[in-house]
């Protein structure tokens, strides 16, 4: 307590000198010290009853997703296959194919890793990684490092005998390139871009554009899907809002009915009413309002993910309007019908605006939500009713490019946090209301 | 009351009632007149009605029968927006999302008035409760006392002929509330405007009104001027409603026109004023005004009955004392007597003889 001892000199120094020295207490101890030690009891409290869930978000969370962000930057699969072959690459023009030497490296690398333990071996993963750059690589390098112990110098030519991507200049740049700790390459892919032959960064080919388009209609379809919670929810929110509280419950539960059913229930009887001969279109043909052959395709499709998904997004935007519906008083649209508006100018004036902080609140639940929903769409999605979290999960689950998966994710993660950032400055988040 | 008689007042009840389930009545057949310029109070506890009644006014609820008029005109079909009353509510209701300046702006906006008329409107209206300096605060960052200031000039600036008030003062503390009474009333008189004003406190009442209807059980038990209402109750619910009240139960002896002798349930004998009485023999509860006890016998009329009184409780009031008795049974029975330089200090335990002023005791119905 060296600290406090001469925090109290001071003090008394200071109290006798100058009037805004800081006070002592009645037994001559400094006052903010004392203050400290009375708090220091209850900060304790404090941090033993956050610390187990802020471990437990630390640990499950927060590092899962720093490990996400690192992925896909991370590139250690050339260097620690190849450390010879890049030394001798340095002098390389990147014009024409490179030396001998180059080619010699190559060899000994491939005959150093054949000497590893098979689990130790970098040629497997290297094969893989530049796989997703050139998509012969793969094959390529298997099948040399098979034979590789096979073959006499000249080794430029013993290469491009084993395999005709030896031959061609793209395999060393992409080598060279991604012959660095750190890569892009994930980014690239994943706004539909990829590197000439002079390493410059270039639209892909419009039939391999893929994710742009995705992100695009993964935005548009949840800021429909936020739209139509916003439409159905606001009247029941209203409706709820003005019952007696015996009543709003029974209600209620009809409104998170959603919740409490399984997800395979729900997607049945999705199926059930939404499919071609589905009770919908078998309706809607028996009133003679469609004919026949025009059956609406209303599931495995973007229609689909919309109506399922809406249909599960709705608790999440009655729940914040219903509670700030609660609390406005019905005085104020009283007040504003005795002051001179018309039922309409009412609403729209008085009780509207202060229902703003629930609709903000619904809005970015819903939103944020369902631009990362996944379960639904892939389940109803079909084809063009599949958004970004499916391609992510395909690229974990079957295409094993998690740099590309990572990367995507990234952009997901930081694109919501912007989005949230924008939201913050023009609503600002103070005024929202969550429950 | 309107000089031109019940049927010209400018707000007319013509034999209203209400119910809200079809099988009980909250309002019964209830007639009232006020004239114009007249700032009449509904007083009442809760549940008698009184509410109600400012709700059909102001066309939150419609009568279940009867006729409510405005200005000669009947209003019962006529929505409350196009009715022109101002209304300040219990929790004054200010927009919140609203600045001070756009909530008085409300009611002019939506009556199309240009934008400089309307500042004019506000200023004025601002400055007439003296909060001229906060027209860019919103109503969060306002006091209580503040607010229902805003909320005043709100319900005044459109210029309504007809105010209506819903226990306006009802969250503000003593001493604020007192100086908002007086406020009020000086603008109602000022203004000229009508004002009908709901309160369960009857001393807010007694000040601020011109009349004062008393409700309980949906009905008006009377409607008279405070001082006439206080003095001279017209029965036992409006006597112990308003103001302290001493009673007594007994039969009548004796009646003489406006003189009439009770005998008290312990056989004593006391001088009254027959009001809801008629027959000798008749059940009745008498009435007494605490300042009304006399214990000084000289005060008192030569044959004036006496009665005998055991003091329980001396409490010093400074302006005042306050004596408790214990009078015919009754042990409840308070005095009040003023701090004079004469005035006996009784002691517990004293026995001592009050009596009162045949005209201050008032034989009332029985409950």
């Amino acid at each position: 307590m060296a600290m406090s001892d001469d925090a109290g000199d001071d003090v008394a120094i200071g109290n006798e000198t100058d009037s805004k020295g800081r006070l002592l207490t009645s037994d001559g101890r400094p006052l903010r010290a004392a203050l400290e030690r009375a708090n220091r009891r209850r900060k304790l409290t404090a941090f033993g009853l956050v610390t187990p869930l802020l471990a437990f978000i630390v640990i499950f969370f927060a590092y899962p997703i720093v490990q996400m962000m690192w992925r896909s930057v991370d590139n250690p699969a050339v260097i620690e296959a190849l450390p010879r072959t890049l030394d001798a690459l340095q002098d390389w023009d990147g014009e024409e194919l490179p030396s001998e030497d180059v080619y010699r490296a190559l060899y000994e690398d491939m005959m150093a890793d054949e000497e590893l333990p098979r689990i130790e071996q970098k040629i497997g993963p290297l094969a893989v990684r530049l796989n997703y750059e050139v998509s012969a690589a793969r094959g390529a390098i298997s099948r040399t490092s098979r034979n590789v112990d096979e073959f006499e110098p000249p080794y430029k030519e013993a290469f491009m005998d084993a395999h005709r991507l030896w031959n061609d200049t793209e395999i060393w740049r992409i080598i060279e390139r991604e012959g660095r700790p750190l890569t892009a390459s994930y980014y690239v892919a994943a706004v539909d871009a990829e590197y000439n032959a002079d390493n410059e960064i270039v639209r892909a080919d419009e039939n391999r554009r893929i994710y742009v388009s995705l992100f695009g209609r993964t935005f548009a379809m949840s800021i429909v899907i936020t739209f139509m919670t916003f439409a159905l929810g606001f009247p029941i929110a209203y409706y709820l809002s003005s019952l007696p509280m015996s009543k709003a419950n029974l209600l209620m539960i009809a409104v998170l009915l959603p919740f409490w059913t399984s997800l395979l229930v729900r997607t049945s009887a999705w199926i059930v009413l939404l499919q071609g001969q589905g009770v919908i279109n078998d309706s809607l043909v028996g009133l003679g309002l469609i004919g026949d052959d025009d059956r609406l395709s209303m599931i495995y499709n973007q229609t689909g993910t919309i109506i399922a998904m809406t249909h599960i997004l709705l608790p999440f935007m009655v729940l914040p309007l219903y509670s700030v519906m609660k609390t406005i008083p019905p005085s104020y649209a009283r007040a504003a019908r005795s002051l001179g508006a018309t039922p309409f100018t009412a609403f729209r004036r008085v009780y509207f605006p202060q229902t703003l902080p629930g609709i903000a609140a619904g809005g970015v639940l819903v939103f944020i939500i369902s631009i990362g929903y996944y379960i639904t769409p892939a389940l109803v999605g079909g084809q063009d009713g599949r958004m970004i979290s499916n391609e992510i999960a395909r690229h974990i689950q079957s295409s094993l490019n998690w740099g590309l998966a990572a990367a995507l994710g990234t952009m997901l993660l930081v694109s919501v946090l912007i989005l949230y950032w924008l939201f913050n400055k023009l609503v600002g988040t103070d005024s929202l209301k969550f429950g | 009351m309107s000089a031109s008689g019940t049927d010209d007042g400018f707000v007319v009840f013509d034999k209203v009632q209400k119910s809200y389930d079809g099988e009980t009545l909250v309002v019964k057949d209830l007639n009232l007149s006020v004239g114009k310029g007249e700032f009449l109070t509904m007083l009442g506890p809760s549940g008698s009605g009184k509410t109600t009644c400012l709700m059909m006014l102001a066309g939150f609820e419609t009568a279940t029968n009867g006729e409510i008029l405005l200005d000669g005109k009947p209003i019962n079909s006529v929505p409350p927006h196009k009715r022109g009353i101002g209304m300040v509510f219990q929790n004054y209701a200010l927009f919140p999302h609203m600045t001070v300046g756009e909530n008085l702006g409300f009611p002019l906006e939506v009556r199309g008035m240009g934008k400089s008329d309307r500042e004019t409107k506000i200023k004025r209206a601002l400055d007439m409760v003296q909060m001229g300096d906060f027209i860019n605060r919103r109503p969060a960052q306002l006091s209580g006392g503040q607010q229902q200031r805003i909320a005043l000039a709100r319900a005044l600036v459109f210029e309504p002929e007809l105010v209506l008030m819903d226990e306006p003062l009802g969250a503000l503390d003593k001493q604020l509330r007192e100086h908002m009474q007086f406020e009020i009333t000086r603008l109602a008189h000022d203004l000229g405007i009508t004002t009908v004003y709901v309160t369960h406190d009857q001393t807010e009442a007694l000040t601020m009104s011109d009349n004062v209807a008393v409700f309980d059980d949906g009905r008006i038990q009377q409607l008279d001027p405070p001082d006439v209402l206080y003095e001279a109750p017209k029965n036992s619910f409006v006597a112990q409603f308003i103001g302290e009240n001493n009673t007594l139960d007994g039969v009548v002896k004796e009646i003489k026109g406006e003189h009439c002798v009770v005998q008290l349930d312990g056989g004593e004998l006391i001088d009254a004023k027959p009001v809801n009485v008629s027959n000798v023999g008749e059940r009745t509860r008498v009435s007494i005004r605490p300042e009304r006890v006399e214990a000084n016998k000289s005060r008192l009329a030569e044959d004036a009955h006496t009665i005998k009184a055991k003091v329980l409780e001396f409490i010093y009031m400074g302006d005042v004392f306050r004596t408790r008795l214990k009078v015919a049974g009754n042990e409840n029975f308070i005095m009040k007597t003023r701090n004079a330089p004469d005035q006996v200090r009784h002691k517990p335990g004293d026995m001592i003889e009050i009596g009162w002023m045949p005209t201050d005791c008032r034989a009332l119905d029985f409950g």
